[in-house]
């Protein structure tokens, strides 16, 4: 066989940056296809479920009271809105991040062809915001379906949700890729994640937590998202406050991406 | 195998072309005083490396050379701590993307995954290097054929046998047409006959024009396959030339193995064969005696009153050449 000399030097197609991050994003899609029925079915029940019990079961406790003027469903289900976001985030940047370094080695195998570290990373944030979209969507539809839908800027509270899920996604991509040990998931969890989902004003205003707690989960991002949510769907957002709460989420974001780039490069650029 | 025809068909849009001249061929691959340093310790201290289009050479040395490292980088995943690398006359830090997308990388460990199918492997690497999917379903096919999994590219990869894997492991670093194939220890792990057929393929790949950088254990691997190779220890060069130049620099034509009994101590017969031959080297299970003339030197021993329990006469290998330059065998 005569050795094929002429077509080694031919011209090569490079993948540009877009097409490299859409590369990255298009195996996560591709790999979804195994288990998308399951995820849309857990984000149909969990809001069910959660309103059902918390909105009307215990809402007709609260409402007695009267201290909410009898619309505990009302101020609950946004609020589940941004802290589901803030779960399903925290479940996509987690266990698939460290798999991806470690076990399945997919980012390793991404990086002996022409995607990058910042295209890995980026295709596989854009994952996430189309999961944590996805699902809130999902929540958004079930929240109006019990009519707790006060206003059409309750649309708006879609991309807020994602905002406060992404604000979560990109520093958890920063520690699952920074931290070895996957003990550490069952930490971050305990101690970060649940207290949020509890404490950040979900299920009851901050204020009547005790004066020492307020300010920490006034700094949480979580608690930003969740005003957000809230007032869309209420259909009493001003400007001001929104500008501000998105200020603060993407604040988050931005550091959250940068320490995972960080970590990224340390990780993927030295092992493998 | 008509790769050659398929290699033109293959015409995906042209967005970035690099211009590629002809004072290239002299090298694909250039480094000067390539460096890697992990914190305080230097896994590869200055090596110069220069590999011709078309030329298959080889990194031979044991466990903790360097050999992953220096792939690495040339990979363009790694970046050197110091020195020069240039690949296809591009700059890995400025054009990793376009390096790379003219690189096949067939990694020690593993990357496929394990989850998807054969097929799927192929398919979303093929993605990857913007390949549309027409081209890489194409590709995929041919390319299966190539190492004879068409009949697995249903399955799962989790079950396939370590050879399989290999083998699709080859298949997807073709998918792209390569014309830089590197190679971390493509056989290690695999019995004789999964090797051969490996090596089979790898030789075809280089009569097509393929560049082929490899790293191995194995010093029959690195004559079957490298026309020049670098035996690598403790991050440096300890020697470079093809495989029959560095046996003729290295070491004898023959070499005779004695062996006596287990319980015996070998040095006390190094002592015994002194003067025989110009050099010994006393392993804990036998003595190698480095000779010219192997039948003669056995004479020799047997005359001088000693009884080995078995002797054997054999040609001098890289193995040989390795335990000279570094004092150690290759695989313990
Ligand atoms: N990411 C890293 N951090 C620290 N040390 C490293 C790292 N990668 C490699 N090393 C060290 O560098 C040295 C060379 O490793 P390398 O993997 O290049 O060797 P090798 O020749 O490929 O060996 P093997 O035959 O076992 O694959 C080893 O001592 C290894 O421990
Ligand atoms: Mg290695």
């Amino acid at each position: 066989m005569q050795p094929d000399t002429t077509a080694v030097l031919r011209q090569r197609h490079v993948p540009g940056s877009l097409d490299r991050v859409g590369a990255s994003f298009g195996f996560w899609a591709f790999q979804y296809r195994r288990t998308w029925r399951g995820t849309v079915v857990s984000s149909v029940l969990t809001p069910v479920l959660f309103l059902a019990a918390m909105g009307i079961g215990l809402g007709t406790l609260v409402d007695d009271g009267g201290r909410l003027d009898g619309a505990y469903l009302l101020f609950l289900a946004p609020g589940l809105l941004a802290a589901t976001a803030m779960q399903t985030a925290g479940f996509e940047s987690m266990y698939p991040v460290m798999g991806a370094i470690k076990w399945v080695r997919t980012y390793h195998a991404m990086l002996a062809t022409p995607l990058g570290v910042s295209d890995i990373l980026l295709g596989h944030l854009l994952w996430v915001v189309f999961r944590v979209t996805s699902s809130a969507a999902i929540y958004l539809a079930v929240i109006a379906l019990f009519g707790a839908v006060a206003s059409p800027m309750a649309l708006l509270a879609l991309p807020a949700a994602t905002l406060c899920g992404m604000a979560y996604a990109a520093p958890i991509f920063a520690f699952s890729s920074g931290y070895e040990k996957p003990s550490g998931f069952a930490a971050l969890e305990r101690f970060v994640i649940v207290p949020m989902f509890l404490f950040s004003g979900t299920f009851f205003p901050v204020s009547q937590l005790p004066d020492v707690l307020q300010p920490v989960a006034y700094a949480t991002p979580l608690w930003h998202g969740v005003e957000l949510c809230r007032a869309l769907v209420a259909g009493t957002q001003t400007l001001a406050d929104a500008l501000l709460h998105i200020g603060y989420l993407s604040l988050w974001i931005v550091a959250g991406v940068t320490a995972a780039m960080f970590f990224f490069r340390r990780r993927l650029e030295s092992t493998g | 195998m008509s790769v050659p025809e398929s290699r033109r068909q293959l015409s995906v849009p042209v967005a970035t072309v690099e211009v590629v001249d002809d004072s290239l061929d002299a090298a694909f691959i250039h480094a000067r005083g390539l460096t890697k340093r992990f914190g305080e310790f230097t896994a590869v201290d200055g090596i110069d490396v220069d590999v011709a289009r078309g030329e298959a050479f080889g990194f031979l040395g044991p466990n903790g050379a360097g050999k992953s490292s220096t792939m690495r980088m040339i990979g363009c995943v790694s970046p050197p701590t110091e020195g020069t690398l240039r690949i296809l006359g591009m700059d890995p830090g400025a054009d990793g993307p376009a390096i790379r997308a003219r690189l096949g990388v067939v990694p020690q460990q593993d990357t496929l995954d394990t989850e998807l199918s054969v097929r799927e492997n192929l398919l979303i690497y093929g993605r990857y290097f913007g390949m549309s999917r027409a081209a890489v379903r194409a590709k995929t096919d041919e390319l299966l054929d190539f190492v004879q999994l068409t009949d697995r590219a249903k399955d799962k990869v989790e079950p396939l046998s370590g050879g399989m894997k290999r083998r699709l492991t080859i298949a997807r670093s073709l998918i792209n047409d390569p014309d830089i194939l590197l190679l971390d220890e493509p056989t290690t792990g695999l019995d004789p006959q999964a090797r051969h057929s490996l090596w089979d393929r790898l030789f075809r790949l280089k009569q097509r024009g393929v560049t082929l950088v490899l790293t191995t254990h194995y010093m029959d691997e690195a004559e079957q396959l490298c026309d020049r190779l670098v035996v690598m220890d403790k991050g440096r060069f300890a020697a470079e030339g093809s495989p029959r130049e560095l046996i003729a620099t290295y070491s004898t034509r023959e070499v005779l193995e004695l062996r006596f009994g287990p319980d015996e101590d070998n040095n006390v017969y190094a002592d015994k064969v002194e003067g025989l031959v110009d050099r010994v080297e006393v392993l804990p299970d036998r003595l190698l005696l480095y000779t010219d003339d192997g039948d003669g030197t056995t004479a020799a021993v047997y005359q001088r009153g000693l009884l080995p329990v078995s002797t054997l006469v054999r040609r001098s290998t890289l193995e040989d050449v390795f335990l000279r330059l570094t004092g150690r065998t290759l695989v313990d």
